[in-house]
C-alpha cells in the first residue's frame, strides 16, 4: 500500500497556485529527495502531507486516511508523519530530553519512565547520549538538529518529512545530521526529504523528483537522473546547486 | 513647619488599616483580572471571528474609558440598570478585575502571538490538539515574556484602588483623606500615605524581579 497518495493536489495561498493537480504515489521504504527552484512548492508538498496546510483541490491520503477526515484523523496522520524543520523548532523551556519525551507523553500517553528511557535511547541513537541535560540553546545547530530529529522519531512515525534540515547549518555541522538521516534510510524508514544536498540524494536517495512551478516535472533514480540530467530545467538547476 | 511624628503614630492604624483594603482590592482584582485577561486574550489571539470580535469590543470599551466612570458605573448606574445592589468592596474589586483584565488581555495575546509560529507547527506536527499546544509548548514560552508588562500592570492596579476614594471604600487614600479632614496635618498625613504606597509596589516590584530571575527569559 502506499504510504502517501497524491491525487490531483491543489493548493493556493489567495490567488498564487502552489501545487497545481500533482499526483504522487509514495511506497514503504522509499527515500524520496525532493528538488527543485525557490516557490516551486517543496515546502508546502510537504506541509501537505501532514496538514500543517490544508489542501483546497484532489485528495491526499497518508497510510490510508485522507488529510480532509477531520480534526481527530488529521492528528493521527501526524502522529504517523514525523516532521523536521529547517530551523530545528525545538521547544526552548525543555531539556533536549524532555523535548524527546514531550510527545509520546503527550500523544502515545507514555508515562514519564518510559518515554524518559526511551527518549534516552534516541538520544544515544542521534549521538547525543550525554547532552539530554542540556537546553536547546546550550547546543550546537547540528545537535539541536539531530535532538529534532529524535523528538520527531519518538512518536513513532512511518513515514519522515525533513524540509531542508540542513540549510541553516554551517557546512561543517550538515554532516552529522546527513549522517543519522542516512542511518535511518538504512533502516527501512520511508522518507521524503526536501534538500540541496546532492551527494546525499545520489548516495541515499532511492527517487530523485524535480519540482517546478507547482507541478512535479521530474521523477526518477538519482543516480541516473543526476549523471545524466535530460530535462534541460533539471540540467541548468543542477548547476547552480553545485 | 515642623514634621510632627505623633501625628503620623496616631493615624497609623488606620492608614495601616487602609492599606489592608488597598491590598485586598488589588490582590482579589488583579486574580480575577488575569482569568478574565487570559480568556479575552486568547480569544482575541486565537478565536474565530465572533470570539475575537466579543474580546475586541470588551477590550476597547475599557481602555476608552476612565476607571473612575468605570467604578460609578457598577456602583451606581448598575444598581438602577439591573437592579442589583452592590457593596462598594465589590464594586472595587469588581472594577479592578475588567480593568485590568483589560489590558492584561492585551499583553496575553502580544505575548502568545510574539512566539515563533515554528513552535506552534512542531507542537501540530507532533499530533498534539491545539489546546495542548497552547498549554505546554507556546503558553510557557509567553508566559516568560509576560511577567514584565504584568508587573507593571499590578502596580498601576494597585495605585488604581486609591481611585475608589469616590465610592467611599475605606482604602488607603481614603483613609488619609478622613484623618487629614480631621486633623489638617496635610505633609505628616500625605507623606505616610505616600510612603505605605511606595512599600507595597516596592515589594511588588521586588517580587516579580525574583521571578524573573528565576526564570530564564526565552
Ligand atoms: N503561508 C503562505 N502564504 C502565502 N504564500 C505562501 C505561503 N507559503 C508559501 N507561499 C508561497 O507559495 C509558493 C511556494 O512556496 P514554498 O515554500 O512551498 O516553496 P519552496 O519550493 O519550498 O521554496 P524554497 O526553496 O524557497 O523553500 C511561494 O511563492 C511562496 O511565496
Ligand atoms: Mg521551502
Amino acid at each position: 500500500m502506499n504510504v502517501v497518495e497524491f491525487r490531483k493536489v491543489t493548493k493556493a495561498f489567495g490567488r498564487i497556485v502552489v501545487l497545481r493537480e500533482v499526483d504522487l504515489n509514495i511506497e514503504a521504504g522509499e527515500v524520496v529527495v525532493l528538488i527543485g527552484p525557490s516557490g516551486s512548492g517543496k515546502s508546502t508538498l510537504l506541509r501537505c502531507i501532514n496538514a500543517l496546510e490544508q489542501i483546497d483541490g484532489g485528495d491526499l491520503l497518508v497510510d490510508g486516511i485522507s488529510v480532509k477526515a477531520g480534526r481527530s484523523q488529521v492528528r493521527v496522520i501526524r502522529q504517523e508523519a514525523g516532521m523536521v524543520f529547517q530551523q530545528f523548532n525545538l521547544f526552548p523551556q525543555m531539556t533536549a530530553l524532555e523535548n524527546v519525551a514531550f510527545g509520546p507523553r503527550q500523544v502515545r500517553g507514555a508515562s514519564k519512565a518510559e518515554a524518559t528511557t526511551q527518549a534516552q535511547a534516541l538520544l544515544a541513537k542521534v549521538g547525543l547520549a550525554d547532552r539530554g541535560h542540556h537546553y536547546p540553546s546550550e547546543l550546537s545547530g547540528g545537535q539541536q538538529q539531530r535532538v529534532a530529529i529524535a523528538r520527531a522519531l519518538a512518536i513513532k512515525p512511518k513515514l519522515m518529512l525533513f524540509d531542508e534540515p540542513t540549510s541553516a547549518l554551517d557546512p561543517e555541522l550538515r554532516h552529522e545530521v546527513l549522517r543519522v538521516m542516512q542511518s535511518l534510510a538504512e533502516e527501512g524508514m520511508t522518507m521524503i526529504v526536501v534538500t540541496h544536498e546532492m551527494a546525499f540524494a545520489r548516495k541515499v536517495g532511492t527517487r530523485l523528483i524535480f519540482m517546478e512551478d507547482g507541478r512535479i516535472s521530474v521523477d526518477g533514480n538519482p543516480t541516473t537522473l543526476l549523471s545524466n540530467p535530460e530535462n534541460p530545467r533539471l540540467r541548468e538547476f543542477l548547476q547552480h546547486v553545485h | 513647619m515642623d514634621f510632627d511624628w505623633t501625628v503620623i503614630a496616631d493615624a497609623l492604624p488606620a492608614l495601616l488599616n487602609g492599606a489592608r483594603l488597598t491590598i485586598l482590592i488589588a490582590l482579589a482584582g488583579l486574580v480575577g483580572g488575569l482569568v478574565v485577561g487570559f480568556i479575552a486574550g486568547l480569544m482575541r489571539a486565537y478565536g474565530n471571528t465572533p470570539l475575537s470580535a466579543i474580546a475586541f469590543g470588551y477590550i476597547e470599551l475599557i481602555r476608552g474609558t476612565p476607571i473612575v466612570v468605570q467604578v460609578m458605573f457598577i456602583y451606581f448606574a448598575l444598581p438602577v440598570l439591573a437592579e442589583v445592589r452592590v457593596n462598594p468592596m465589590t464594586a472595587a474589586i469588581t472594577a479592578i478585575v475588567v480593568n485590568a483584565g483589560a489590558y492584561i488581555a492585551e499583553i496575553v495575546r502580544g505575548a502568545f502571538l510574539s512566539v515563533h509560529k515554528g513552535l506552534k507547527e512542531a507542537g501540530l506536527a507532533l499530533g498534539l490538539p491545539m489546546w495542548k499546544v497552547l498549554v505546554y509548548v507556546i503558553g510557557p514560552v509567553a508566559f516568560r515574556r509576560m511577567i514584565p508588562p504584568l508587573g507593571n500592570q499590578f502596580i498601576v492596579s494597585l495605585k488604581d484602588t486609591s481611585l475608589f476614594i469616590v465610592i467611599g471604600v475605606g482604602e488607603l487614600t481614603r483613609q488619609g483623606q478622613e484623618i487629614m479632614a480631621a486633623n489638617f496635618r496635610a505633609v505628616e498625613i500625605w507623606t505616610a500615605v505616600a510612603v505605605l504606597y511606595l512599600i507595597m509596589t516596592g515589594t511588588l516590584t521586588l517580587i516579580l524581579r525574583i521571578t524573573e530571575k528565576r526564570m530564564r527569559i526565552l
